[in-house]
């Protein structure tokens, strides 16, 4: 296969991968603070907090995609995202970031809430403060828990990249797409392959960091 | 004296009145045994004394010093309250130690991070370790578990983590020690060496206060015997008398049906 094809798919697959940096860059913190606030004592945040993830949750993300690229200029005067590459790119990642904060809200949510209480209560009888009992009690269990639901999120986000094309992100598949229009599939399959590599990559990651917690059991 | 005083304790979950009213002192070296039926209140009277639940009636006193009272406000602010369950220790039936630290660690644990507070973010805190890690291999090995101080939770049977819990507990050098049924979630063949350890405590006058099934435990170790019933404090007295010539009809009911079988 010609080496302008390959440089061209790396290019696109080099925005795929941007764009999931910077979702987990943000999305991760994000979801924290959403799992804490739908945890919330107080009623009305915990209830707020719920009904945000429930239609961000419910929705296609290709839907959250479109409305948030083209809503703001429809309603406002001209377009936040304005007319250029960025823009577009901004767009995506504001869209994803929101979709998986809600996504990973949940995973971080359902792992705090399934470790004991009794781990709580043992940190509070030895006068540790609420913090101390979150960072060196809770957290570490936490994450253990976490480790494979949020294995299968993030490998489903690599692959959903690929729907920033719908808002004009020169991905990888909008380039493989181009051969095609051209007669040619094998770029299509080439970029396939892309995500194999990445994804397999990712997998070992996860594998590797499963062993590490390995050393005690929740 | 008198380390312990707990004045008319009341303690309520919506419309069920869990403590109705009990009052006990509990003397310095001495190991009370807080015995009675599932559902009594057993649980609930010692999570109060440490302030896992707040009782909604009554004082707590511990060396004279008012540390609850619940007609004053001043005495229910979080920070505090913190501070003051240190009189306190506890030991769960579930053991509740942190699984992703090792037996020495999760004794030290708690000490340590009290030592960083002291110092205040500075970097001295570190001088201390080794002072409160020898003092928690000192106590893990009173518990039998030298040979065990590296191991996770995970690797322990039921009973070294019962007595990891113990030894976790005893490192704060609490002024009450608090047992909620220790052995209740251990197979019956384990049970004996999580007994002979609270056994030696009590030999050496460790103020104890045990939630336990174990009556002929509970006649041996304790000083006094507390049989609560329904919130209340039905019968106290010596533990021989109590559990060998209980006087009043409910404990005589409730002490027959573990002399049965
Ligand atoms: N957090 C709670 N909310 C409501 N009811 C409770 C709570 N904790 C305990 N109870 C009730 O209080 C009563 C006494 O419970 P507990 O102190 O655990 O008894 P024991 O330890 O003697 O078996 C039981 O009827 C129990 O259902
Ligand atoms: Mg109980």
């Amino acid at each position: 296969m010609d080496l302008i094809i390959v440089s061209r798919l790396a290019e696109g697959f080099f925005l795929n991968c941007k764009l999931f940096a910077l979702t987990l860059l943000f999305a991760l913190p994000l979801g924290l603070i959403i799992s804490f606030g739908s945890m919330s004592k107080v009623k009305g945040i915990a209830y707020i907090t719920k009904t945000i993830v429930w239609v961000i949750r419910g929705l296609p993300l290709l839907l959250l995609l479109l409305i948030i690229y083209y809503a703001p200029g429809l309603i406002g005067e001209s377009s936040p995202w304005g007319t250029r590459v960025s823009g577009r790119f901004t767009a995506a990642t504001i869209a994803f970031v929101i979709n998986y904060a809600c996504y990973f809200s949940e995973i971080f949510r359902g792992g705090i809430q399934s470790i004991p209480v009794g781990q709580t209560e043992a940190g509070q009888v030895l006068g540790m403060t609420k913090s101390q009992i979150f960072f060196k009690v809770i957290l570490m269990q936490v994450i253990k828990r976490i480790v494979p639901p949020m294995s299968n999120e993030i490998i489903t986000l690599v692959k959903d990249t690929t729907l920033a094309r719908l808002i004009a992100n020169k991905e990888i598949l909008m380039m493989a797409q181009e051969y095609v229009a051209r007669g040619l599939i094998v770029p299509l399959f080439s970029s396939g392959l892309f995500f194999l590599a990445f994804i397999g990559g990712l997998t070992l990651l996860f594998g590797w960091f499963e062993r590490k917690l390995d050393y005690f059991r929740v | 004296m008198a380390v312990l005083e707990v004045e008319n304790i009341r303690k309520e979950f919506g419309k069920t009145v869990v403590l109705r009213d009990v009052s006990f002192e509990l003397e310095q070296g001495h190991a009370i045994a807080i015995i009675g039926s599932s559902g009594s209140g057993k649980t609930t009277l010692l999570r109060c004394l440490n302030f896992l639940e707040r009782p909604d009636g009554g004082i707590i006193r511990v060396k004279g010093e008012v540390l609850f009272d619940a007609n004053d406000p001043a005495t229910h602010g979080e920070a505090e309250i913190r501070k003051k369950r240190l009189h306190f220790g506890m030991v769960f039936q579930a053991f509740n130690l942190f699984p992703q630290y090792t037996a020495l660690h999760n004794v030290t644990l708690a000490s340590e991070l009290l030592a960083k507070e002291r110092y205040k973010g500075s970097k001295d805190w570190r001088a201390e370790i080794r002072d409160i890690e020898n003092k928690a291999l000192s106590i893990l090995e009173q518990m039998g578990l030298a040979d065990k101080i590296n191991l996770y939770p995970y690797q322990l049977s039921g009973g070294q983590q019962q007595r990891v819990a113990i030894a976790r507990a005893l490192a704060l050098q609490p002024d009450i020690l608090c047992f909620d049924e220790p052995t209740s979630a251990l197979d019956p063949e384990l049970t004996g060496e999580v007994l002979r350890v609270i056994r030696s405590l009590a030999e050496k006058h460790t103020t104890m206060a045990i939630v336990t099934h174990e009556m002929a435990f509970a006649r041996d170790v304790a000083d006094e015997v507390i049989f609560l019933d329904n919130g209340l404090i039905v019968e106290r007295g010596k533990a021989k008398d109590v559990i060998d010539n209980p006087q009043e009809e409910r404990t005589q009911q409730f002490l027959a049906r573990y002399t049965q079988d």
